[in-house]
């Protein structure tokens, strides 16, 4: 499959993985192989998602990009340069491809949110002043309030500590942003919360961002492109609506299209003449009200 | 990195030795310890080297597993073993500057190598072959004539076992939070000792809170379940000793106390 149109133009990805494959255990009894010729890439101001079941290997490929594991085999090139590669040093990697982990309020320890923020910052080597802008810009990014800055991260609601986190990345500005499952265990509002702030902290800083999910409804309100992984590979990569175009493929997987896009379906299925395209549900309202307007059933609305 | 830990770990298996009940395996690790080190003579050294020997094959543990966990120890063997190669005296075979090499020299360091060896090998036999659990259970059980005399036996048996059901759960955890803190920039790797002291907290804070949050939610789960210690107490899978298991061990201590006797008692002869 093909990249979306908009990224491609003969530009080189901002970051690429080709072809990888990592063990777990290897060498021991209790082998197991996670990932095997996996590929993945994204361009420069990209929003991509990767999709697959638990176990699919979504985590493991993830951490093959900025370098925490190490491929078995295959490559990771950062603006075309392999990471692993002599000369290379592994924290300019891991500041340039900001790597959010699941629940990542386990891993805030600093007495002030303020601190635990400037960590990241601060081991870059930046100066003060630098250290203190990156800060209060990234905690607006997430939506904290300045007056929670001077509090102990573990007095902050489950939502806010989740979000301090984030903001610990994104303080180190980095080139790609990869959040995995950043919405695990958080009530609808709360979904919606966190993927608001991710998608206006891309649209105003222009980075691209990789969103780790299984749900397809959150892929499909914020990703352009998307990568399905299953049996430790990647079986589709694609733009959204290509990749929701191969519905047998995903059901196959036990995933599925978004629902309002079955809903669509559905109505095709009965006869309707509605373009199933769309995905969100703002695309699927126009699409009915169009045939609507159209054929003049006013009882669909 | 942490997960290549070996010490302690469990391979499991459905071999005679796995299935062996836990306290028969116990005991028997004690009587093998304590012929091992009474055993004065080559003899007594060899028939202890065969039954360790038939052990490992019959369970089908790698040799090159007992290697690796052996690793650490390579140190301290071969220095016991150099130490006691110029140090003991005797009939001398070699000599050079101020050094002598005697021949019960040579044979008492490869005694000892062998011992710590053989000592090291016996104890990762167990724990190769023995869940952590039923070990913890074994202990228990072994123990409970303490009771009577007031020691909260079932309180340590419980402590023990909880404490190592969570040893995986905190190594994976450890190694999570130190990605994360990797992917932040914390450096763990490089500095003196002070620096790499310091750039443990982002870890080590972390770890305790989660910790503390993990046996809270613990104790919560076990009073749903209504634990209340130890009285009337009783267990799903029983351990039960077969008759496999007693000739097992009534054989292997039999063989392990009489061969280290007779060589004790000087009845082989020199």
């Amino acid at each position: 499959m093909t990249a979306p149109d908009v990224f491609v133009k003969g530009k080189p990805f901002l970051l690429e993985a080709r072809q990888i494959t990592y063990v777990y255990g290897r060498g021991t009894p209790f082998e197991k192989t996670a990932l095997d010729g996996a590929c993945f890439s994204v361009s420069a101001g990209e929003f991509a998602g990767i999709i697959g079941h638990t176990g699919s290997g979504k985590s493991t490929l993830i951490q093959h990009l900025n370098g925490l594991l190490k491929p078995h085999a295959g490559q990771v090139l950062l603006e075309g340069r392999d990471i692993w590669e002599k000369g290379v040093k592994m924290r300019d990697v891991r500041f340039a491809v900001g790597l959010v982990f699941q629940y990542p309020e386990y891993q805030l320890f600093e007495e002030t949110v303020e601190k635990d923020v400037s960590f990241g910052p601060a081991a870059m080597g930046l100066p003060e002043a630098d250290i203190r802008e990156r800060v209060s810009e990234a905690m607006a990014f997430v939506g904290l309030d300045k007056s929670v800055a001077q509090k102990s991260p573990f007095d902050l609601s489950g939502g806010q500590k989740r979000r301090a986190a984030i903001a610990g990345v994104i303080a180190m500005r980095p080139k790609v942003l990869v959040l995995d499952e950043p919405t695990a265990g958080l009530d609808p509002a709360g979904r919606r919360e966190i993927l608001g702030h991710i998608s206006e902290y891309r649209r105003q800083t222009g980075a691209a961002v990789v969103l780790v999910t299984h749900s397809m409804e959150d892929a499909a309100r914020v990703a352009d492109s998307l990568t399905v992984l299953a049996h430790a590979g990647d079986v589709l990569r694609g733009s959204l609506k290509d990749v929701f175009a191969q519905r047998e493929t995903l059901t196959g997987l036990g995933l599925d299209v978004p629902a309002v896009t079955r809903v669509l379906l559905r109505l095709r299925a009965l006869g309707l003449d509605v373009d199933a395209g769309a995905y969100t549900t703002e695309d699927a309202i126009k699409a009915i009200k169009e045939v609507s307007g159209s054929a003049q059933s006013p009882s669909l609305c | 990195m942490l997960k290549d830990i070996t010490l302690g770990q469990y391979f499991p298996g459905t071999s005679l030795v796995h299935r062996l009940d836990p306290r028969a395996k116990l005991i028997l690790v004690f009587a093998f310890i304590t012929a091992l080190l009474t055993a004065n003579h080559a003899l007594t050294y060899l028939v202890i080297l065969l039954y360790l020997a038939l052990a490992v094959t019959v369970s089908r543990v790698r040799p090159s597993a007992l290697a690796r966990g052996m690793r650490p120890m390579a140190f301290i063997i071969l220095f016991t073993a150099v130490l006691n190669i110029f140090y003991t005296p005797g009939r001398p075979l070699v000599s050079f500057w101020i050094f002598t090499v005697s021949a019960e020299g040579v044979e008492r360091a490869v005694f000892m190598a062998l011992r710590l060896l053989m000592l090291i090998s016996c104890t990762f036999m167990l724990t190769y072959t023995t869940s952590p659990l039923a070990l913890a259970d074994a202990l228990g059980r072994l123990m409970s004539p303490l009771a009577k005399i007031r020691v909260p036996v079932h309180e340590f048996a419980m402590m023990m076992t909880i404490a190592l059901r969570f040893i995986p759960t905190i190594i994976e955890e450890t190694d999570k939070i130190m990605s994360a803190q990797k992917a932040r920039g914390a450096d763990f790797e490089t500095g003196n000792l002070f620096r790499r002291a310091k750039a443990l907290i982002p870890l080590l804070v972390p770890l305790f809170v989660g910790a503390f949050r993990r046996a809270d939610d613990l104790a919560v789960a076990m009073e749903c379940r209504c634990y209340h210690g130890g009285g009337g107490r009783t267990r799903m899978k029983q351990l039960r000793m077969t008759g496999v298991d007693a000739l097992v061990l009534t054989g292997s201590v039999a063989l392990l106390a009489g061969v280290s006797a007779l060589g004790r008692l000087g009845w082989f002869m020199r």
